[in-house]
């Protein structure tokens, strides 16, 4: 079944803030906790100098923008660069596989990059930094109607 | 018997401003057809100038008859004979061929362009039907045979023709390694398939204004989803939005004032109407859902909308003077962009069952829900001006290609584009 936004939001908070606790990343997540007031910009272990690239690539199932709980673990990483990061918008590109309508799918496809953007921002990410755009079903990462190449459309892209 | 002349005067302006490609036209295949068509005798145009004519006139005609699937025209090679005019017409022959009707024409060069004089006979009855004139310029020959063409079909089956509309499409070829995107306008048959516009960027959603002479659509081509009004005779063009979020679907008004559409500037997708005088937006809808793909019944005093505020997606109809929100599908659980039949009493919707996309009818009244297609994959129905037909979008292998259906489900034709993938049709509406 498919939960309203707002139940889905409220479901999310939850599981961003069980996320952040049950992490044993060794990198600071205890600030993910902290929402209401900004990260303070402290220069603290610039560890991600050399940093690896990480995914930038985030799916979901058919019809749905819930967050998967290996999608919340990438999440949180991209979350600490951004805090880290000083400039530049992030641009969170929502997409959707072929089926169904065309302008059904730009509103999905919104609403997958949304629940990216609002993971983000309890995370402590600075939602001014952060570009929402749905490009639908329009522009597939994988051409055919495979069951594979649909999970590897349903996707938000962040860039 | 009446003569009647039709003058072909916007065609005129319309061929002159675009520019034709022909490599990018789609060939119609017939695939299903009703199952007591009227045998119609179609016989070759006597031409009466020199040279040799661009186009077969008779041949257009037998094939735009043939696309309704109402009527089934004679092979030219079963003809005994080729007669020019009512009087030369043999019944006998032509009964022992089970001809019902037989049409005759004569086509003559004149100042600017070709006159023609056609007949409708009916065989059983031995009497002439009709005898009409069509004139056209110099490059509407194919033109004057879909003005031939609606009234004899609308002669046989009483239903006004729709030959000499048009669509607007959507193609997506590679150039370069890169998607490229065209908006597209092609007769209804699939000819003359011209160029609007390219983009780099996704096009999508075009709708045509009621009186045929613009399009609406979304383009991507500022980065995010924006839209444009575009004239399709001067080329002039206005983009209308530019919020943050979705600015989708817009939907001309019936009386062509207001643009229905989608956007997301509050935080979700809400129905707005655009009131093109004034500048003017109201919002429509206050719903946590996703509210999209709005289009207006004829009257104009209501929209339907896909939303999924009941858990997935369904069609709902909003009242714009009171703006209650009722529901209008219950079956299955997927039902999605509506488009409202020319006499408010049918509803065209992509509808799922079984796992399968396809497209479906639903009387309005009785509820009552009719799958029309087996193809897969299906999605955005548009309905013919005279409510007979519709095109929609669907695969055939990994391409995409344009289709028709009766709405009675009996006739069925598909258009391959020999280029790209083509999707979105939008059916003009009549241009008189």
């Amino acid at each position: 079944m498919f939960k309203s936004v707002k139940t889905g939001l409220g479901l999310a908070c939850v599981l961003a803030v069980m996320a952040g606790c049950s992490s044993t990343d060794t990198e600071d997540t205890g600030n993910a906790m902290v929402d209401t007031t900004p990260p303070p910009v402290v220069e603290e272990t610039p560890v991600q100098e050399v940093a690896v690239p990480l995914d930038n690539v985030v799916y979901f199932d058919f019809d749905q923008s819930l967050l998967k709980p290996s999608t919340r673990e990438l999440l949180i990483k991209h979350a600490d660069r951004m805090r880290a990061a000083t400039t530049g918008t992030v641009r969170l590109e929502g997409h959707a596989d072929e089926l169904g309508t065309r302008e059904y799918n730009l509103a999905l496809g919104e609403r997958r990059a949304n629940a990216v953007r609002d993971f983000l921002v309890l995370q402590g990410v600075n939602a001014a930094n952060l570009e929402v755009i749905s490009y639908g079903e329009e522009r597939p990462a994988q051409e055919g109607s495979s069951e594979s190449a649909r999970a590897m459309n349903r996707r938000v892209v962040i860039n | 018997m009446m003569k009647k002349t039709v003058s072909l005067l916007f065609t005129t302006l319309l061929g002159c401003v675009l520019a034709v490609s022909a490599q990018a036209q789609l060939v119609v295949e017939i695939d299903d057809g009703t199952d007591n068509p009227t045998p119609v005798a179609v016989v070759p145009f006597d031409w009466s100038g020199s040279g040799v004519l661009a186009e077969d006139v008779a041949s257009i005609v037998s094939s735009d008859l043939r696309r309704s699937g109402l009527i089934a025209p004679i092979p030219r090679t079963d003809m005994l004979s080729f007669p020019k005019t009512p009087e030369e017409v043999s019944f006998r022959d032509w009964r022992i061929l089970g001809a019902e009707y037989v049409v005759t024409g004569r086509i003559q060069p004149q100042a600017s362009g070709y006159l023609l004089s056609f007949d409708l006979v009916n065989i059983f009855g031995q009497r002439k039907v009709f005898t009409k004139q069509v004139t056209g310029g110099a490059q509407q020959l194919r033109d004057i045979a879909h003005r031939a063409a609606d009234e004899i079909f609308e002669a046989i089956t009483g239903i006004r023709g729709a030959f000499g509309t048009q669509m607007v499409y959507v193609q997506e070829t590679q150039r370069g390694g890169q998607p490229s995107y065209a908006l597209m306008l092609s007769d209804i048959d699939g000819a003359r398939a011209r160029q609007i516009r390219r983009f780099s960027a996704p096009v999508m959603s075009p709708s045509w204004s009621p009186n045929g002479q613009e399009v609406a659509y979304v383009s991507f081509e500022t980065g995010r989803p924006a839209i444009f009004r575009e004239n399709l005779r001067s080329g002039a063009r206005q983009q209308l939005t530019n919020f943050k979020g979705l600015n989708s679907s817009p939907t001309w008004s019936p009386d062509g004032s207001k643009l229905a559409m989608v956007l997301s500037k509050d935080g979700n997708p809400e129905i707005y109407v655009l009131d093109l005088a004034t500048g003017r937006f109201t919002r429509m809808t206050r719903h946590f859902s996703i509210d999209t793909e709005p289009n207006w019944m004829p009257d104009g005093k209501s929209l339907v909308f896909t939303s999924d505020r009941g858990g997935k997606p369904q069609i709902y109809q909003l009242t714009l003077a009171t703006g209650q929100v009722d529901r209008l599908t219950f079956d299955g659980d997927y039902n999605a962009r509506p488009r409202v039949s020319p006499d408010g009493k049918t509803l065209v919707m992509v509808h799922r069952s079984r796992g399968v996309f396809t497209i479906a009818t639903m009387d309005i009244v009785s509820g009552r829900m009719r799958v029309l297609t087996e193809t897969r994959l299906d999605e955005s129905p548009s309905i013919a001006p005279n409510g007979a037909m519709l095109m929609y979008a669907t695969k055939r292998g990994s391409k995409g290609i344009l289709a028709a259906v009766s709405l009675d489900a009996g006739v069925k034709y598909s258009l391959p584009s020999q280029q790209g993938n083509v999707r979105e049709p939008a059916w003009s509406p009549y241009f008189d």
